[in-house]
C-alpha cells in the first residue's frame, strides 16, 4: 500500500510522517508520533477525548484524516504548557480536583482553552454547552465546570 | 480485625485538599494509560466476534487468514488447551473465547495478530465461521420460563425450585420475622412491579493491553485494570502457567466503575503473543466495549410493603429477578440484600434470582445490584408517603435503621450514618425550596456494604528522609494522594515527603481488586499499619542511639523522643535524622503490612432531586441535585465529593436515558456513545455534595468506602421526582421521553 | 485507497468522474465514522476543502451563497447570514459538538441523506437550492430534491455540490428550526421541524414553508401545515391546525431513537413551537 507523505506543524514544530489514506490524525499522533496525550475513547467523534486544534479550530483528531494535515498547524495537549509553566487551566485542574481518572482531561483542557480564548467570560451554561462533546464519566462534570469558570475569572483578573 | 480500631484524633494532613501526585502527568498528556504503551516489533491483535445472539459454532476455517502477508497468528478456542480448575475461571475462558457456542452478539470466536491494524482487519474478514443459529432469549422474565431457549445445561443450583428454565442458575433468600403476620397488621399495603434496563459503566477508556510471552514460559502484561493481581491469577490459570511467571503491570486507568474487575482481551493477547513470540497489543473499539465487555443486569422486581396509618412499616417483601448475561453472576442476591437495608423491619423477606440470557456477561458496576433494588423499594416508599400524606423524609426517619438494628440481610449494624443523612437532607434548604409548574421533587435512600479484602503495603524510609509507599491497587480517582496523606499523617511528616506508587505483581504481595469501595479503607488501614511498623523500627533506632529501652521512646510530630523518666533527656530525633544514620544503626528502614482487612463500614446516602417535565414531549430536565452521604472520614474531601458527584450522575443517566437496546434478532442496536446516551455536561446542574462523617469503628481514622453508595439512590430519586412532576408513577427505567410521554398521555 | 486534494472544481469533477468508487470528503464527520466502521471502502477520497473559494459565504442577488466547504461553525459566526436565516443557522449549529461544528458542512449533511439531518429541514422550508458541478457542467436543484431515501442522494456519477443558495429575504420574514433529542446535545434528532414565514404588513402570514425531519425516509415539505398558517396571524387555532397537519404528514418508524406514536406527537408539538418562534421573529422580535 503506497503511503502519503505529509509535512505539517505540530505544537510549533515542523513534522513529517507517512500515513495510509485511511489513517486518522489521531492514529498518526498516537501510533506514529508517540503523542499519546490525545486519547481514543470512541473513534467516532462522540467523546472528545481526542480533541486537538487544527488551524485554530477545535476538532476531534479521530474525525480528521492524517493526510488532511498537510501544510496545516496542529496543537495537542503536549503543547499546552509553556515549558515548565502550566497553562492556568492545567494548574487549576490539579488544584481543584477537576479530574478523577484523567482520561478525558487532555481533551477537556484543549477544548476549554479554546473556549476561554474566544470567550473570556463564559456563563456556566456556555461552558456546559461548549464542553458537551467532551464526555467525562467520573466527575459528573461539576468540578470541571467550576474549574473552567474559576480559571476564566482568574485569567481575566490577571489580564 | 477488631471493630474498635477507630480512635478519635486531630488530623493535620487527613481532611485537607492537597494536589495529587499524578496530576501533572494527567494534565500534560504524559500519563500512560492502557493503549498508550507500545513495544518494539509489536503486533496488533483484533478479535472476530459473533454476529449472532446464540449460535452453535459448526466450524472455523482460519487457513486463508493465516496465509496472508503480515498475519502472524490466528487463535481460536482450540488453542486454549488448559481447562481451569474452578467454574468461575472456566466461565471467564468461555467468555473471552467462545467454545462450542457463541452466547451473545459480540462474543469472541477467534483473534488475529498482524503487523498492522489494516492487515489484522483484512485477516478477520478472511476467517470463515460456520454458525448454526439457535433461538435466543434477552429478557429476564422470558428466560426464566420453562421452554425458553437454554444457554447452558446442568448448571442450575439446588436452590432453584422446580418449574423454571435451566437458565435460572440460583435462588437466594434473606429476611426475618413473619411477613404474612406483618401484612395482616398493615393499614395500607402497596405492591408494585418494576423493570430496569441493562446499562454500562461507560468508562471513557476502552480495554487495552500489551502482552509479551517468551518461549521461556515467562510473560509480561501491561493493561488497564482495576486489579492486576486478579489479571495475573486469572490469565495464568487460563494459560496454564505459574502465576509467579507472569508479571502484570497496571497502567493508569481511564475509569472502571467495576467494569475492569475481570479480563477480556488479556488471555487472548497472551495467547497470540505466545504463538508469535512477539509483543501483541490489543485495544477494544468502543463498539466492542459495549457489545462485549461487562454491562449490568437488567431486572424485573416486585415489591410489597405494608404500613400502619401513622407510618410504621409492618412487613416488606421483595422478589428480585436479575439477568446477568451469558454466565452466572451474583447480582440478584445483592439486590435482595440491599433493597431494604436502610430500614428497621420486624418482618422482611427477599428473594434474589440469577438468570442467564444471550447478552454479555454482567460485570460489577458500582454497588452492583443495589441501585435497581433501591429504585423499586424507594419508589414504593414514595407512594406510601404520598398515600398517607407524610413527608417522604419523615417516613424514612420513622423506619430508618440505626446502630443495633438487625439488617434485612442478616447482620446487626454497628454505628451507621443513615439517620444523619436523612436529618441533614431534611434541614437542607433544598428540601423546602419552592417548585414551579411541571416540576417535582424526589428523594431516595441507598445502601452499600463496602469491602475490605487482601491487601499488602510496603513503606520505605529513604536515606534522605523521604518516604516511598508501594501499594497494589490501581488508582482510579486519586487514591495515591490519599495513601500519601495517611502515611504522612501517621508518620507526622509533610504530605510532600511521601510518594506513593502502584507496584506490579512481581514487587508486592497479593492485593484484591480496586472494588467494593475498599481502597481508602483497606489500603489506607494497611498504610497506617505499615507506617506504625516503620515507626516502631525508628523508635528502636533512636533508643539504640540514646542507649535507652525502645519502650521508653514515643513518636511525636515526626520525631522520636524520649518518654517517661527519660523525657527531655535527649533532643528529639526526627525521621530525617534517623533515616540519615540508618545505615549505622542497623541498615535500611521499611515498614510493611499484610492483611485480609475486615471491619469495612457500611455506608448510606440520601439524595434529593428537582426535575421539570415537558408534558408535551416527555423531556426531563434535572434542575437541582443534592447528595448526602456518610464518608466515615473524608481523607481528601475533594475526591470524596468527586465520588458522590460522579456516582449521582451515572445514576441520573441510568434513570433517564441509558439502556441496552436489542433488536428482534438479539443484536445490540446502540453500540456507541451516540445512542448509548450517557449524560453530557449540558444535561446537568451542579451536583451539591454534603459529606457527613460518622466514623467507621473498624478503621483507625474512621474511614468508610465512598465509591459506590453514590449510585444507589439516584434511580429512585429521579423516578420519584419525575413521577411527582408528571403526575404519573414511573415503574420502568429508563424514563426516556417516549416512555414518559406515553405514560403522561395514559394518565 | 488514495487521497486527493483538487484545487479547482474541474479537477474535482475529473477525479470523481474517473472512478466509481471515488468519494467526496467535506468535513468528514459522517465519512470518517463510516470509514472506520467498515461500512464504506472508497477507492479515492476527494477532499474538496482546498478548492479555491469553496469555504466562502458570499452575498448574491440579495440572498446568500454558502460554499460546500463552509463549516457550520463559520455559518454561526456570520452575522449577515444569521440575521436573514436564523432557522437555517440554528439547524446547522445544532449538528454535533463544538468539535464537530468546526468541521461539518451543511452540504455534507444534505448529501449524506440521513433522514434526521438537522440542517436540511430549514433549507427546505426556505426554498434553498444547491449548485451541482459535474462532467456535463453545472446545474441547480432544489434542496428538497437531493435526498432520495436513507443514504441515497440525487447526484449523478461524477457530480458534487459546490454551494447552497438561500434566496433574498423579503421584509417581515424569518425562520426557525427546533428538534427533539433525549439529551441536550450529542444526539441525532428524533424529530426536527423548520418553519419559514413571510408576513404581510399587517402581520398576516403571506407565505409559509413547514418542513419535517426524521419522521420519514427523507425530509418532508408539508404543504397542509403551511396552508394552516397562511392567512392567519399564527393564533392558537392556526397553530393547532399546523400541528395536526404535521402529525398527520409524519410517517415515522419505531427504532432505538423513538416510537411511531412519539414521533408523530412530537412532530406536531415542534411544528407549533417552531411556527410561533418563526412568526415572532418575522414580526421583528429577534429572540
Ligand atoms: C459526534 C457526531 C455528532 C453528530 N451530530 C449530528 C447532529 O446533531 N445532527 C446531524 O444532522 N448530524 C450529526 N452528525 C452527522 C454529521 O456531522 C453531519 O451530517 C454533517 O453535516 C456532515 O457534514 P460533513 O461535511 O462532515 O460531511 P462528510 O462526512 O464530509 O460527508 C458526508 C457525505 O456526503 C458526501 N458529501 C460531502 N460533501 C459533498 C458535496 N459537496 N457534494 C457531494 N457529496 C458530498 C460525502 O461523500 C459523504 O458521503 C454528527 C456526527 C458526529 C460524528
Ligand atoms: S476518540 Fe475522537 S471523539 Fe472519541
Ligand atoms: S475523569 Fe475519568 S472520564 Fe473524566
Amino acid at each position: 500500500m503506497s503511503r502519503i507523505h505529509v509535512t505539517t506543524t505540530i505544537n510549533g514544530d515542523s513534522v513529517d510522517y507517512l500515513c495510509e489514506a485511511g489513517d486518522t490524525l489521531l492514529d498518526v499522533l498516537r501510533d506514529q508520533l508517540d503523542l499519546t496525550g490525545s486519547k481514543e475513547g470512541c473513534a467516532s467523534g462522540d467523546c472528545g477525548a481526542c480533541s486537538v486544534m487544527l488551524d485554530g479550530r477545535l476538532v476531534c483528531a479521530c474525525l480528521v484524516l492524517g493526510a488532511e494535515a498537510e501544510g496545516r498547524s496542529v496543537e495537542t495537549i503536549e503543547g499546552m504548557a509553556d515549558g515548565e509553566t502550566l497553562h492556568p487551566l492545567q494548574k487549576n485542574f490539579i488544584d481543584k480536583a477537576a479530574l478523577q481518572c484523567g482520561i478525558c482531561t487532555p481533551g477537556i483542557l484543549v477544548a476549554a482553552k479554546d473556549l476561554l480564548a474566544r470567550n473570556p467570560d463564559p456563563t456556566e451554561e456556555e461552558v456546559r454547552y461548549w464542553l458537551a462533546g467532551n464526555l467525562c464519566r467520573c466527575t459528573g462534570y461539576d468540578k470541571i465546570i467550576r474549574t473552567v469558570l474559576e480559571t476564566a475569572a482568574e485569567m481575566r483578573g490577571a489580564a | 480485625m477488631a471493630k474498635d480500631e477507630f480512635q478519635s484524633r486531630a488530623f493535620k494532613v487527613v481532611g485537607t485538599r492537597v494536589p495529587r501526585p499524578d496530576g501533572l502527568d494527567k494534565v500534560t498528556g504524559r500519563a500512560r494509560y492502557g493503549a498508550d504503551m507500545s513495544a518494539p516489533g509489536m503486533l496488533i491483535g483484533l478479535c472476530l466476534r459473533s454476529p449472532h445472539a446464540h449460535a452453535r459454532i459448526v466450524s472455523i476455517d482460519t487457513s486463508q487468514a493465516e496465509a496472508m502477508t503480515g498475519v502472524k497468528a490466528v487463535v481460536t478456542r482450540a488453542d486454549f488447551t488448559v481447562t481451569p480448575e474452578d467454574q468461575g475461571t472456566r466461565d471467564i475462558l468461555d467468555n473471552v473465547m467462545a467454545g462450542e457456542k457463541a452466547l451473545y452478539d459480540g462474543h469472541t470466536v477467534a483473534a488475529v495478530a498482524a503487523t498492522s491494524r489494516s492487515v489484522a482487519l483484512a485477516a478477520l474478514k478472511a476467517i470463515k465461521v460456520e454458525y448454526e443459529v439457535l433461538p435466543h432469549v434477552i429478557d429476564v422474565d422470558e428466560a426464566m420460563k420453562p421452554g425458553a431457549p437454554v444457554l447452558h445445561e446442568g448448571r442450575q443450583q439446588e436452590s432453584v425450585p422446580e418449574g423454571y428454565s435451566q437458565n435460572v442458575l440460583a435462588r437466594s433468600q434473606y429476611g426475618h420475622g413473619d411477613v404474612a403476620a406483618g401484612f395482616a397488621k398493615a393499614d395500607l399495603v402497596i405492591e408494585r412491579s418494576f423493570t430496569t434496563a441493562a446499562t454500562h459503566q461507560g468508562y471513557i477508556e476502552p480495554h487495552a493491553c500489551l502482552a509479551t510471552m517468551g518461549n521461556d514460559g515467562q510473560g509480561d502484561l501491561w493493561c488497564c485494570t482495576q486489579g492486576h493481581y486478579m489479571v495475573r491469577n486469572t490469565c495464568s490459570a487460563i494459560l496454564g502457567m505459574d502465576a509467579g511467571r507472569l508479571k502484570v503491570t497496571a497502567s493508569e486507568i481511564g475509569g472502571g466503575f467495576g467494569g475492569k474487575t475481570t479480563v477480556f482481551l488479556e488471555p487472548v493477547a497472551l495467547m497470540l503473543s505466545k504463538k508469535t513470540g512477539k509483543p501483541v497489543k490489543m485495544t477494544m473499539a468502543r463498539e466492542e466495549v459495549l457489545r462485549a465487555s461487562g454491562p449490568t443486569s437488567s431486572t424485573s422486581i416486585d415489591i410489597k410493603i405494608g404500613i400502619t396509618k401513622d407510618g410504621k412499616i409492618t412487613a416488606a417483601q421483595g422478589d428480585f429477578r436479575y439477568q446477568s448475561g451469558a454466565f452466572y453472576a451474583m447480582n440478584g442476591a445483592l439486590g435482595a440484600m440491599c433493597g431494604f437495608a436502610p430500614y428497621d423491619l420486624e418482618n422482611v423477606e427477599t428473594v434474589g434470582w440469577e438468570v442467564v440470557t444471550n447478552r454479555p456477561k454482567a460485570a460489577a458496576y458500582r454497588a452492583p445490584g443495589a441501585p435497581m433494588a433501591a429504585f423499586a423499594v424507594e419508589s414504593v416508599m414514595d407512594e406510601l408517603a404520598k398515600e398517607l400524606g407524610l413527608d417522604p423524609i419523615e417516613l424514612r426517619l420513622m423506619n430508618a435503621a440505626d446502630e443495633g438494628t438487625k439488617s434485612a440481610y442478616g447482620p446487626t449494624y454497628p454505628a451507621i450514618g443513615l439517620k444523619a443523612t436523612l436529618e441533614a437532607a431534611k434541614a437542607h434548604p433544598h428540601w423546602s425550596a419552592p417548585l414551579g409548574p411541571n416540576q417535582g421533587r424526589g428523594m431516595g435512600c441507598g445502601f452499600w456494604f463496602n469491602f475490605g479484602g487482601d491487601t499488602c503495603v510496603s513503606l520505605m524510609i529513604n536515606p534522605d528522609g523521604t518516604v516511598s509507599l508501594s501499594e497494589g491497587n490501581p488508582d482510579i480517582g486519586g487514591s495515591r494522594a490519599s495513601m500519601s496523606m495517611m502515611a504522612a499523617e501517621e508518620l507526622g511528616i509533610p504530605y510532600e515527603q511521601v510518594r506513593t506508587v502502584i507496584a506490579d505483581t512481581a514487587t508486592l504481595g497479593q492485593n484484591e481488586v480496586t472494588d467494593g469501595s475498599r481502597v481508602t479503607f483497606a489500603v489506607g488501614l494497611a498504610t497506617i499499619k505499615a507506617a506504625r511498623h516503620a515507626i516502631e523500627i525508628m523508635k528502636a533506632r533512636a533508643a539504640q542511639v540514646w542507649g535507652i529501652a525502645p519502650e521508653a521512646v514515643e513518636w511525636v510530630d515526626g520525631a522520636a523522643q524520649p518518654a517517661g523518666p527519660n523525657a527531655g533527656k535527649f533532643p528529639p530525633m526526627t525521621l530525617k535524622e534517623i533515616a540519615a544514620t540508618a545505615s549505622n544503626t542497623g541498615g535500611p528502614i521499611a515498614g510493611h503490612f499484610e492483611v485480609n482487612a475486615e471491619g469495612a463500614g457500611v455506608s448510606f446516602g440520601t439524595h434529593i432531586a428537582d426535575t421539570e417535565v415537558d408534558p408535551e414531549t416527555g423531556a426531563v430536565k434535572v434542575l437541582r441535585y443534592t447528595v448526602f452521604q456518610d464518608a466515615g472520614k473524608a481523607v481528601h474531601p475533594d475526591y470524596v465529593e468527586g465520588q458522590l458527584q460522579g456516582g449521582a450522575v451515572q445514576g441520573i443517566g441510568w434513570a433517564l436515558n441509558e439502556e441496552y437496546i436489542y433488536g428482534e434478532d438479539g443484536t445490540l442496536q446502540n453500540a456507541g456513545y451516540l445512542d448509548y446516551r450517557i449524560p453530557v455536561a449540558s444535561d446537568l446542574p451542579m451536583i451539591d455534595p454534603v459529606i457527613l462523617e460518622i466514623p467507621n469503628p473498624g478503621h483507625p481514622y474512621g474511614v468508610r468506602g465512598v465509591g459506590e453508595t453514590g449510585i444507589v439512590p439516584p434511580l429512585a430519586t429521579l423516578a420519584n421526582a419525575v413521577s411527582r412532576a408528571a403526575g404519573v408513577r414511573m415503574t420502568s427505567l429508563p424514563m426516556s421521553p417516549p416512555k414518559l410521554l406515553a405514560a403522561i398521555k395514559a394518565r | 485507497m488514495r487521497f486527493e486534494t483538487p484545487q479547482t472544481i474541474e479537477a474535482a469533477v475529473a477525479l470523481l468522474a474517473a472512478e466509481q468508487g471515488a468519494r467526496v470528503l467535506a468535513g468528514g464527520t459522517d465519512l470518517l465514522v463510516r470509514l472506520r466502521a467498515g461500512q464504506i471502502a472508497p477507492s479515492t477520497i476527494v477532499d474538496i476543502k482546498r478548492i479555491t473559494g469553496i469555504a466562502e459565504i458570499t452575498a448574491e442577488d440579495g440572498g446568500w451563497r454558502i460554499g460546500a466547504g463552509v463549516s457550520c461553525a463559520a455559518m454561526g459566526e456570520h452575522a449577515g447570514l444569521r440575521a436573514d436565516y436564523p432557522g437555517v443557522v440554528e439547524g446547522a449549529e445544532l449538528i454535533g459538538s463544538t468539535q464537530v461544528q468546526g468541521r461539518c458542512t451543511m452540504v455534507g449533511n444534505l448529501c449524506n441523506a440521513g433522514p434526521a439531518g438537522d440542517s436540511v429541514p430549514a433549507m427546505v422550508a426556505a426554498g434553498a437550492t444547491v449548485r451541482i458541478a459535474g462532467p456535463a457542467g453545472t446545474r441547480d436543484m432544489a434542496v428538497l430534491d437531493i435526498p432520495q431515501g436513507p443514504g441515497k442522494n440525487a447526484l449523478a456519477a461524477g457530480e458534487f455540490v459546490t454551494s447552497v443558495f438561500l434566496p433574498a429575504r423579503a421584509p417581515r420574514s424569518a425562520d426557525a428550526y427546533l428538534r427533539f433529542i433525549p439529551r441536550t446535545e450529542m444526539d441525532i434528532a428524533v424529530v426536527g421541524c423548520a418553519v419559514n414565514v413571510i408576513l404581510e404588513e399587517d402581520g398576516t402570514v403571506a407565505c409559509a414553508g413547514v418542513s419535517l425531519g426524521a419522521v420519514a425516509p427523507k425530509v418532508l415539505l408539508v404543504a397542509e401545515a403551511a396552508e394552516a398558517l397562511i392567512g392567519t396571524k399564527c393564533d392558537d387555532a392556526a397553530l393547532a391546525a399546523c400541528a395536526a397537519a404535521a402529525t398527520a404528514a409524519a410517517t415515522p418508524i419505531d427504532d432505538k431513537r423513538g416510537t411511531v406514536a412519539f414521533r408523530k406527537d412530537v412532530a406536531g408539538v415542534l411544528a407549533r413551537r417552531a411556527a410561533r418562534l418563526a412568526y415572532t421573529r418575522a414580526l421583528g422580535d429577534p429572540s
